[in-house]
């Protein structure tokens, strides 16, 4: 929880300057430039620094606001406060176009994508005949109350700045929610976000309708302020500024988008005025100096100038801890559960000619401990790669309580119950570890991304918070609730990851090598833990190389060699197995 | 509409089309080996054409002095970099690599400069000084990020054109300029008219495709390239300089980009503002060769040539928009058979 403070009074100082007796009129039209590029960046922040979704085309969505309401103000002569939500769904509807095609494309595809619509789009504002072509359109109304018309920068500041902090206000409850967080975990990768059933191909279109949305609602501000739009604002060149008014601030953070905006207008304005004094000369001396200057600042600041500020300020004592007692609602189980959990059936995985996993078949009953051992490269994490749904099986079955699985998306396999820990630890580093522990709860969670904004989702979001709270002190983290995730040992993280997957109340847990880098008074408590799971009617299925932590805790043993099964039985039994010890020493003399 | 004017579109756009594939090809190089997406390739190419435009109409280019400034400025981080540690043969080295050479380059361009010089001194010089832009930007601009994330060597890039482009104004003007050909002459084919710059331009790009082609498979550097794209702390660990594979990424863009402005100038009218958009139909022809192939990269800008050239003679007025727009076709198709791999990121 933020605290409302900071905002509160910066609200208030805004909205005192423009009665600063003396203030030149002049900085109060810069003062709406900076709001309206502010609106824009801020949602860049969301799309580009905290999801992950680098997007050139923003400008084009400003147009699109912009362009909405002049049409319609001028042309159908529509109120333009009627047109505010026709741009806003103009602006989102596009977005869910763009969208869909591009918020899917990996990687540097993306960035560049946006910038081919974004130049596509610009050059279709300057030919359509209905949009003026280059000329655009001019005598769009004023915005009104009444009979008082926002004719003047000075009138229409308020309008721009209630805009850009109910945003900023909007924006940072987002992402302090449970939709937030399936956001902030984009960035990430989407394996782990995907295994506690976030979809995330919706999340990126929600971001990148988010955005839209914002830079719609700043063109629409600014077709009232300028009372005329053409394309030239709208173009590439647009679209990439706003993305550096954001990487200069500081791309993940809400308010690293104004103090960004801020920092770039002001720089251009004085950089326009003065510099020709220092310099007389022809042409953009300007644009050279602002160039070598983003530069500059980049090198200094890599990460922008916001948190580079906020790194001054006393470091803020960790967050409230969640009330406990709040109970989240079991997840519903099948009825009866005793038998077989899981099922693998010949389950085989072929990468081109690598056989990863050859017709592997073994099963977990309810209440057991079940361990995969075999050397590296046996198939073992493939193997759970298939059963959680990452890779889907070239012939075989996977059944969960009798029901075929095989082609069954991750998102599918956590509902049923199964929850997971990876080899390779992927939590989100700069969330907290309590934040990293409820994105486990995600699907036990209802609120949506309109009740987060309006901070209609505090009662579902304090059980969710209660029990990852609950989980995390299970695991014996508890003092490390409120510490960032990237901050802890390998060890802890692991140990986090387990509490994440407890967060889905699961029947059956798959750990891929909970144990490894944890020390032995570690190891001895996870496996008390484990126990304690299973006594009270959880399965584990283990993936793990540490012979005495497997020997003394799993009920039974299935060894993979080669992506073969080669034996199966209690402890007692693999220990002497002659296939086992030759997999694992070699022949025997 | 008849085959002689189909046959003609076809032909300017493959013209065009070998130019992008240029372009393409550098600006794979550089993201593959730097991670930068290199928004400055538009400017080497006009800054390679209008120095050699305005050193074959006798001016002295601007862009001589620049990277006399910009190596003063390379051999000042040289400096700092290794202030802890310095000896005289690095600071020797720096000085003959950063001063001395674009001093002695500066020095010939502003004897040249004064007397016309024929054609292949121009292109020679002209080469030479965007090289060693190329070189220099690098090791001020973007070396000193080499560490941080995709999106700030992005906007740093951003940052570099929009330098350099208000720096091409300052050296060229407004106006726009044309250079002699290259090679002069022409023959006729059936219907159509090859000029001997046209020629030219197929014989360069054809030789560039080839000669990139040996250099990554057959030489040492080509694989410390390829290296350093694949795995930049891998590269380090192998004892490959990553920052010299850097280097010589840039200047093999920059030489590239100057080439093909080279080529062009005499076939069109070039503006200090014209690179940008050259250089993003280059990038359209990457983004289709997926950032990574060079061979796919080098068809795909055939094709954007040719597209462009048949909409400029159907729908002039759109035909920036056709170009663009025949992106988002192959976007997703490549969502389509996007394979779901995890990125790691940062």
């Amino acid at each position: 929880m933020q605290s409302r403070l900071p905002i509160l009074i910066f609200a208030l100082v805004m909205a005192a300057i423009p009665f600063v007796p003396g203030m030149p009129p002049f900085w109060i039209v810069l003062l709406d430039n900076i709001g309206l590029a502010a609106l824009v960046a801020m949602g860049l922040v969301l799309l580009t620094g905290v999801g992950g979704l680098t997007s050139f085309g923003q400008a084009a969505f400003v147009g699109f606001g912009a362009y909405t309401t002049a049409v319609l103000s001028t042309a159908y002569g529509l109120s333009p406060w009627l047109t505010l939500p026709l741009s806003l769904l103009v602006s989102g509807s596009l977005a869910v176009l763009l969208g869909l095609i591009t918020v899917r494309l990996s990687g540097h595809y993306l960035p560049l994508g946006t910038l081919a619509w974004g130049l596509g789009l610009f050059y279709l504002f300057s030919k359509l005949e209905f949009l003026g072509r280059n000329d655009g359109i001019s005598a769009i109304p004023p915005l009104s109350v009444g009979t008082f018309k926002m004719l003047s920068p000075g009138s229409i500041y308020y309008a721009i700045w209630v805009a850009v902090i109910l945003s900023a206000v909007l924006t940072m409850n987002l992402l302090d929610s449970r939709t937030g967080r399936a956001i902030r975990a984009l960035r990430r990768g989407h394996v782990a976000a995907e295994a506690f059933g976030v979809h995330t191909p919706r999340a990126k279109l929600l971001v990148f309708i988010h955005a839209a949305v914002l830079a719609g609602l700043s063109g629409w501000l600014y077709a009232h302020l300028q009372r005329a739009v053409n394309p030239t604002p709208f173009g590439a060149q647009a679209g990439i500024e706003y993305l550096f008014i954001a990487v200069v601030g500081g791309a993940g953070y809400v308010w690293g988008g104004v103090l960004g905006a801020a920092i770039v207008v002001v720089l251009k304005e004085v950089l326009q005025s003065y510099l020709p004094l220092i310099l007389p000369g022809s042409g953009q001396v300007e644009t050279i100096v602002f160039g070598i200057m983003l530069v500059a600042l980049l090198q200094l600041a890599p990460g922008g100038v916001w948190p580079w500020l906020m790194s001054f300020l006393p470091e803020r004592t960790g967050g409230r801890k969640p009330d406990t007692s709040l109970k989240l609602e079991s997840r519903a189980r099948a009825s009866g559960q005793s038998g077989i959990l899981l099922q693998v059936d010949k389950a085989r995985k072929q990468f081109g000619g690598l056989v990863a996993v050859n017709n592997v078949s073994f099963e977990v009953q309810a209440r057991e401990i079940v361990a995969l051992i075999g050397p590296n490269g046996a198939g073992k994490s493939t193997t759970f790669n298939l059963i959680t749904g990452v890779l889907s099986a070239t012939s075989g079955s996977i059944s969960v309580l009798g029901n075929k699985v095989d082609k069954a998306p991750p998102q599918e396999i956590v509902k049923l119950g199964i929850s997971r820990t990876f080899q390779h630890v992927k939590l989100v580093p700069d969330m907290t570890v309590l934040e990293n522990v409820a994105i486990g709860a995600h699907l036990r969670g209802h609120s949506g991304p309109i009740a987060s904004m309006l901070r209609l989702d505090r009662a579902d979001e304090a059980r969710l918070l209660a029990e990852a709270a609950r989980q995390i002190e299970r695991v014996g983290l508890a003092d490390q609730m409120h510490q960032l995730a990237g901050s802890l040992s390998l060890g802890q993280q692991r140990i986090v990851e387990i509490a994440r997957a407890l967060c889905v109340d699961p029947m059956l847990l798959l750990l891929d090598e909970p144990a490894a880098g944890l020390r032995h008074m570690e190891k001895q408590r996870l496996a008390t833990l484990l126990r304690e799971l299973r006594d009270g009617g959880m399965s584990v299925l283990l993936v793990e190389h540490d012979m005495g932590f497997v020997m003394n805790l799993a009920d039974r043993i299935v060894v993979l060699d080669f992506g073969t099964k080669i034996a199966e039985g209690t402890p007692a039994t693999i220990k002497t197995n002659p296939e086992v010890i030759k997999a694992y020493l070699g022949v025997a003399a | 509409m008849n085959t002689t004017i189909m046959l003609f579109l076809v032909q300017d756009g493959i013209t065009n089309g070998a130019i992008y594939a240029l372009l393409g090809l550098a600006l794979v190089l550089v993201f593959a080996v730097t991670r930068v997406i290199l928004i400055p390739q538009g400017e080497f190419v006009t800054y390679g054409a209008l120095t050699y435009a305005s050193l074959a109409a006798g001016q002295m280019p601007g862009t001589a002095k620049l990277a006399l400034a910009l190596g003063i400025g390379a051999f000042a981080f040289d400096l700092f970099v290794a202030r802890k540690a310095l000896h005289g043969r690095l600071i020797l080295r720096s000085v003959l690599a950063n001063v001395v050479l674009p001093a002695i380059v500066l020095a010939l361009t502003i004897y040249f400069a004064a007397q016309k010089p024929p054609v292949a001194i121009c292109i020679a010089l002209s080469l030479v000084i965007v090289a060693m832009i190329g070189l220099y930007l690098y090791r001020i601009a973007f070396q000193p990020l080499a560490h941080t994330s995709v999106l700030v060597l992005l906007i740093a890039s951003v940052g570099v054109h929009l330098a350099l482009q208000g720096l091409g104004l300052l050296f060229f003007g407004a106006e726009g300029q044309r250079g002699p050909a290259v090679l002069s002459g022409a023959f006729t084919a059936g219907a159509l008219r090859f000029t001997g710059q046209s020629i030219t331009v197929y014989a360069i790009t054809v030789a560039f495709i080839v000669g990139l082609w040996l250099f990554f498979g057959l030489t040492l550097y080509g694989k410390a390239l390829r290296a350093t794209a694949v795995n930049r702390l891998g590269a380090r660990l192998a004892g490959i300089r990553t920052t010299l594979s850097g280097q010589i990424a840039f200047l093999l863009a920059s030489v590239i980009g100057a080439l093909s402005g080279i080529m062009i100038v005499p076939i069109t009218t070039l503006y200090y503002d014209s690179g940008f958009l050259i250089g993003l139909k280059g990038f359209v022809a990457a983004i289709i060769g997926g950032l990574v192939s060079y061979p796919l990269t080098a068809v795909a800008a055939l094709v954007v040539g040719i597209v462009e050239a048949f909409s400029s003679f159907y729908a002039s007025n759109y035909k920036e928009v056709i170009v663009f727009m025949l992106l988002i076709p192959v976007l997703l198709l490549r969502s389509l058979a996007a394979p779901a791999v995890e990125e790691e990121k940062d």
